[in-house]
């Protein structure tokens, strides 16, 4: 079910949390919403979870269509994964997913056993078969985050919304975690948007990245063309991994550490290179980087294959030719 | 022996030193007063203690008392978990003008906070003459005792839930929203059970404050004996009419309930520092 959201305002007292914000979510895919604190993107979660209100005015909210605006969240049909899993400390683990089904009105709630099988069905989706009876303090963090999954996923949501869903998690956790999420999706197919300040998060994990700053969207695209074509100095640089070279008073250029092409100091081309000093040097893995310093004293990032360190020979000290390409400013 | 020593502690003789002071303070100042009551109500034996206690007078200050505790806590039980529930789950201006308000009869003295009541519903009150002529006794009658008690005891069940409630956010409740569950239902199985225990402390503490408040109480009470005397007016008047071992028996029983409020207390610490593991 697709997702849209039309001219949306939120002010906070005086604080302006979301400003004519517009976006399309389509059906099925997973989306995520990239952007430093206080950018809105939570906000915004909450707007079309239910649980904040917009501003009066135009602003909208539909899901496949249909203006959900005026809907109270308990009956928009979301399931909603909050940063600390928000689980029902006193309940056990089958009582939290089993929550949503056991506070239907009478009249439509399933029989107990149909409850019961429901519960192990999901249990069994997210991969915690048999963990029903335990409390919520007896889990490690990735669990918990599964059975807030689960718990959400009980009540056959239309979306799935999830803030910060990796972000209280330890490294390696998120990064399995992660991976496992996308072929989650994948499976279910249930149109996903999430909430991360992780650029490399987002750009892993999404079908469709949003970045937002200042209340507002400043770039919506698939990875590749947030990556690949950053419309703002603000994307570039909170993409992360770019250098930023200025090139006189009001004007920088930026280039990423891996499209800058390394020639000995011997070849330098005065015309289209630039000589630096290789200040620093780090080889432990498939690339190295290299941290060079400019004649004017700026320092740049600059990345290459081991291969190619090897074939240059290079070292700390060396000096070398840089061709920094025509890339964006 | 030195190399279990942690940083933070003393060396055995000022742990010694320290935990005779506290032991010897606590003996004169609470230990031995309790003996005293019960010392001085047994004085003249079992016979006269029990005559004193089974006196009408007696027995309608313990009843007044009780019925006074009954209605104040209660009420005050509802109201703190709203005004708790109010100032922790939602922002709102004068939010913080409220939280001192709710503070007030804490700062204020006892004595003071009965005579505003007389001030307004006493014969020569704001609303007085409107309640004499529709003849409702507010003053020196049961309403004013139960008015000045709830006043007195308002700040116990709020004060022990808003600092609970504060630390424990409105995740949980959030995610039942979603989930599609209504306000009562979010209460009774989100909210109330995490929690019950600061509740049930609040008020026990409420209930032995209720029970045990003099000052406003005797303000509007009028000290009609039999009538509006609660069982601390009534033993004060025993008191000064140099009936000390009539006094004293009625002293027990304020003494035996501050006892059993401080067993239930430790048992509900006990039975909620076993469930708190469950805070992360």
């Amino acid at each position: 079910m697709s997702i849209t959201i039309r001219s949306i305002h939120k002010t906070f007292g005086s604080y302006r949390a979301l400003e004519d914000v517009s976006l399309d979510v389509p059906d099925g895919s997973l989306t995520a919403l990239l952007g430093p604190s206080g950018s809105g993107k939570t906000t915004l979660l909450r707007i079309v979870a239910g649980l904040e209100f917009a501003d009066d005015g135009p602003g909208k909210v539909l899901f496949h269509g249909e203006d959900v605006s005026g809907i109270p969240a308990g009956k928009r049909g979301v399931g909603f994964v909050f940063q600390h899993y928000a689980l029902f400390k006193h309940m056990t683990v089958g009582e939290n997913i089993a929550f949503g089904l056991t506070t239907l009105p009478r009249s439509k709630r399933p029989k107990k056993a149909e409850i019961g099988d429901r519960v192990r069905e999901l249990l069994k989706l997210v991969k915690l078969e048999g963990l029903d009876k335990r409390r919520p303090h007896e889990l490690s963090g990735g669990q918990r985050q599964r059975v807030a999954l689960a718990r959400a996923l009980a009540i056959k949501p239309k979306v799935l919304l999830l803030d910060e869903p990796f972000g209280a998690l330890d490294a390696q956790v998120r990064k399995d975690l992660r991976r496992w999420l996308r072929v989650f999706h994948d499976e279910i197919g249930l149109t996903t948007l999430f909430v991360t300040h992780d650029q490399e998060e987002a750009l892993e994990l999404a079908d469709q990245v949003v970045v937002m700053r200042n209340a507002r969207i400043e770039q919506v695209g698939t990875p590749q063309e947030i990556y690949d074509q950053p419309r703002s100095p603000f994307v570039y640089e909170f993409l992360g991994n770019v250098n930023k070279v200025a090139l006189n008073e009001n004007s920088n250029q930026y280039i990423r550490p891996h499209e800058i092409e390394v020639c000995f100091a011997a070849e330098h081309d005065p015309a289209n290179g630039k000589l630096a000093k290789i200040h620093h040097l780090f080889s432990a893995g498939p690339v190295a980087t290299l941290t060079v310093r400019l004649e004017d004293g700026q320092f740049l990032d600059v990345e290459l294959s081991r291969k190619q360190l090897d074939d240059l020979a290079l070292d700390v000290g060396d000096e070398i030719s840089l061709k920094l390409g025509s890339a964006a400013p | 022996m030195s190399s279990t020593h942690h940083v933070t502690t003393e060396s055995k003789p000022v742990r010694l030193l320290l935990i005779a002071v506290a032991a010897f303070i606590l003996s004169l100042f609470l230990l031995l007063p309790l003996i005293a009551v019960f010392a001085e109500a047994l004085r003249r034996g079992w016979e006269l203690f029990l005559a004193s206690l089974k006196e009408e007078e007696a027995w309608s200050a313990v009843k007044l008392t009780l019925m006074a505790a009954g209605l104040s806590v209660p009420l005050n039980t509802l109201f703190g978990l709203s005004a708790a529930w109010l100032v922790t789950k939602f922002r709102f201006r004068g939010r913080a003008f409220l939280l001192s308000l709710i503070d007030l009869p804490f700062a204020v003295s006892p004595v003071i906070a009965g005579m505003v009541w007389v001030l307004l519903f006493g014969a020569h009150g704001w609303f007085g003459p409107w309640l004499a002529e529709h003849d409702i006794r507010i003053i020196f009658a049961l309403p004013g005792i139960v008015i000045a008690t709830v006043f007195v005891t308002f700040p116990f069940v709020a004060r022990e839930l808003i600092p609970l409630m504060e630390s424990q956010g409105a995740d949980q409740e959030e995610a039942a929203v979603t989930l599609g569950a209504g306000g009562w239902r979010i209460f009774r199985s989100v909210t109330l059970p995490s929690i019950k225990w600061g509740l049930m402390y609040g008020v026990l503490l409420c209930n032995a404050r209720a029970m045990g408040e003099f000052g406003a109480v005797s303000v509007v009470s009028g000290h009609i004996r039999g009538e509006t005397n609660t069982l601390p007016l009534h033993i004060e008047v025993l008191y000064n009419e140099y009936q000390f071992s009539a006094a004293f028996a009625c002293a027990t029983i304020l003494a035996l309930l501050a006892l059993v409020t401080l067993g239930i207390k430790s048992l509900v610490e006990h039975l909620s520092g076993h469930t708190s593991n469950s805070r992360h």
